[in-house]
């Protein structure tokens, strides 16, 4: 089995579906000859040619849009957005149209479109490179949301949202691009949308993440396992529709649950699984639930990204306030 | 090169309505050799003043070259050259009056300069340092807009911008700059529809340098010329050629004069050609044939202006000398500085967020200053 780095999965992905399926194009900034940016598309051009591997001009609502038009006819749109601080642009075609065809119409067209985009921070790139977009497209209904933390997840998932017959948001995170790699076969068998990944089984807390935080996250469970703490690692994937039933299941095992992601904190999608903890699972919990979050600031630059992005330390000082409250 | 449009025959009982008839004109006065192509405008025969565009283009090359090797050495992040445009930022650096507002994109160092910006600050931008955006008070520059990285969503600002110099009876006239790609998006086609709405004092300048990182630019848009694209707005449009200061200058300062006295906004499309790769994260070998960038050279704008200004007796082999040790040790001064920037606090992300930080994000902001710095950059 080769070993793939999550960009390479994504790639891949996107070439076997392709492959399969006549009916599934790419389209995007410098995605031809180029291979896009990240380098996601490198050798579709070659492989598919021009009439399904799109060089757009420079306009992301015309990205988006197209990508809606196509889908309305039944073919399979995978978008490229070249980093998710330029998908604003796309969040009228998106709120306004992707997520409302199938309602509108009564079901007569709809959108089985993908957009793709690097997303967060942590590679010192220049302004407006480093953002975290997920909860601005989470808050929209009729949309999926999907963020992978791994080349499996990356291939697995990719997969289903090009299959999935409704728009998907696909958020990759640009630090874990080639941070390290895993063995993914070219199956062409998909991972379930819509459904959170036990990361890691545990029993006495609970910690909770997705996309880029992921790798933090799971560095926290080996540090707590040194400690004889035994953490259930949780992965989102699919941030909407949110999966709380896998949540639930693990918190009321652990008593005891930490979120972590990097986008801002007020109002974040770390807010809205824990509000749903405090409906739900209030009875089961030892501790309060804490947020880790990105601070409510602009994004800064490179060279203080690292003040903004939650680390290591400071998941772990929210854990530890988690057992001072509820000592194992 | 695409064929200009015909529009077929109208049928019999249609009606027509004549609105324009036009060509697109390109200015020029220095061939690519440096020889006459027409006689110079004024400012071009004056000694000091034809030197001073000279001198800045050199200058913000060796710039440039200082700024490209500092990222090569991993000592600044990404960086967009701009081998091979200066001489469009030097026009509008000499084009604008001190009270007008330019809106830039990221190519056009030269014309920041000219307007107060400090070299330091262009490389503490892409260093990422906020910092790299204050442009001194005392200054043009101090009323500009800083950079933009977002293609072309800076452009619609001009109408704001000029709106609000009408409404308060000002004569003074916004540049906002960008790229051939950038004439795709939405945002960059409502600004030129609206600007002669009101009628407003803007000259929208679009740096066509061939390439959008991989897209060359007749993959933008099938019109022939982007100069055209402001027709459809009611404003008028012309090429120049961008590797000519002279030009540059010469038209930038009149569609700038224009607006000032009141005749509303124009378009120009400098020629130019992107002699880097996109940006120091590029390479441009992937997607552009080598020979394309070899022929470039030949209309590199240093070189043709230097033959222009030796030719009139203007500059000698120890002007060149002097200018080049010059503008290399302010280069080198100028990376050493940037280098010697002492860091800024952590809790400096919550500076300039809001005029006064809000109470709720008080205890956000102390978290990491209690913190204290965090590894990493
Ligand atoms: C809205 C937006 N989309 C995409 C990008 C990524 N990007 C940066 S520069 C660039 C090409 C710009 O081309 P052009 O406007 O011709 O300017 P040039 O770089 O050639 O000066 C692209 C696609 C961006 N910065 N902003
Ligand atoms: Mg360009």
């Amino acid at each position: 089995m080769p070993n793939l780095t999550m960009i390479e999965a994504v790639n891949l992905a996107m070439a076997s579906e392709m492959r399969r399926d006549a009916e599934v194009v790419v389209l995007g900034e410098d995605i031809g000859r180029n291979g896009g940016v990240f380098r996601a598309t490198l050798g579709l051009l070659d492989e598919f040619g021009p009439d399904r591997v799109i060089d757009t001009p420079l306009a992301e609502t015309l990205v988006a849009a197209m990508a809606i038009g196509l889908s309305t006819q039944g073919i399979k749109a995978v978008a490229e957005i070249q980093f998710s601080g330029f998908l604003y642009p796309c969040v009228d075609q998106v709120v306004n149209h992707a997520t409302r065809y199938r309602n509108r119409t009564r079901g007569r067209l709809t959108c089985p479109m993908v957009i793709r985009a690097p997303n967060s921070g942590g590679i010192h790139a220049p302004e407006h490179h480093s953002e975290s977009l997920e909860t601005t497209f989470a808050h929209m209904p009729g949309l999926r949301v999907v963020s992978p933390s791994s080349p499996t997840r990356a291939y697995g998932l990719l997969l289903a949202a090009i299959r999935d017959p409704d728009p998907v948001i696909f958020l990759e995170p640009t630090r874990l691009y080639r941070l390290f790699k895993q063995p993914v076969e070219d199956t062409g068998e998909a991972l379930p949308l819509d459904t959170c990944f036990i990361d890691r089984e545990g029993t006495d807390i609970t910690l909770v993440s997705w996309g880029a935080m992921m790798h933090d996250t799971r560095l926290v469970a080996d540090r707590l396992a040194e400690e004889g703490i035994s953490a259930e690692v949780v992965d989102i994937a699919t941030l909407k529709p949110l999966d709380m039933d896998t949540i639930l299941e693990s918190v009321a095992k652990t008593g005891r649950c930490v979120i972590v992601s990097e986008s801002p904190r007020a109002g974040g999608w770390a807010s809205e699984v824990a509000a749903n903890l405090a409906e739900h699972g209030l009875l089961t919990l030892f501790a309060p639930v804490m947020r880790v979050a990105g601070y409510d600031t602009v994004m800064p630059l490179a060279k203080q990204e690292r003040v903004y992005i939650p680390d290591v330390d400071r998941i772990l000082r929210e854990v530890r306030k988690v057992f001072d409250i509820a000592p194992k | 090169m695409v064929e200009p449009l015909t529009i077929p025959d109208t049928s019999p009982g249609s009606a027509t309505t004549k609105v324009a008839s036009y060509d697109i004109y390109l200015t020029r006065f220095l061939n690519p050799d440096g020889t006459l192509a027409a006689e110079p405008p004024a400012f071009a025969t004056d000694r000091e003043q034809a030197r001073a565009l000279y001198e800045l283009m050199v200058r913000t090359r060796l710039f440039d070259k200082k700024a490209v090797a500092l990222q090569r050495t991993g000592q600044l992040g990404t960086y967009a050259a701009v081998l091979g445009q200066e001489a469009i930022g030097v026009a509008i650096g000499h084009a604008l009056k001190a009270e007008d507002v330019f809106i830039p994109a990221y190519r056009e160092y030269a014309a920041q300069f000219a307007r107060g910006v400090p070299m330091v600050r262009i490389l503490q931008y892409w260093g990422g340092d906020e910092r790299g955006m204050d442009y001194p008070a005392g200054t043009p520059s101090h009323h500009d807009f800083p950079l933009s990285v977002p293609i072309a969503t800076h452009i619609p600002h001009a109408i704001g911008v000029a709106y609000a110099m009408k409404l308060r009876g000002e004569k003074r006239v916004v540049l906002a700059s960008c790229g051939d790609g950038a004439t795709s998006k939405g945002d960059w086609y409502e600004a030129v529809s609206a600007a002669k709405v009101w009628n407003l004092p803007i000259v929208f300048l679009v740096n066509n340098n061939g390439w959008a990182i991989s897209m060359p630019s007749h993959r933008q848009t099938g019109a022939q010329t982007f100069a055209q694209k402001g027709l459809a707005g009611g404003i008028s449009g012309e090429q120049v050629d961008g590797n000519d200061v002279i030009a540059t200058r010469f038209v930038l300062e009149r569609a700038i004069e224009r607006a000032r006295n009141g005749e509303g906004p124009s378009l120009v499309e400098a020629l130019t050609y992107r002699l880097h790769d996109h940006t120091t994260a590029d390479d441009a070998r992937r997607y552009r044939p080598e020979q394309e960038v070899t022929d470039a050279w030949d209309r590199c704008p240093v070189k043709r202006y230097k033959a222009y200004l030796e030719a009139r007796g203007f500059w000698t082999a120890a002007d060149e000398d002097a200018l080049i040790a010059d503008g290399t040790a302010i280069a080198e001064s100028t990376a050493q500085e940037f280098l010697k920037t002492a860091p800024q606090a952590p809790e400096a992300i919550f500076e300039h967020l809001y005029e006064r930080l809000p109470k709720s994000l008080e205890w956000q902001r102390d978290e990491v200053a209690a913190r204290g710095p965090v590894g990493g950059h």
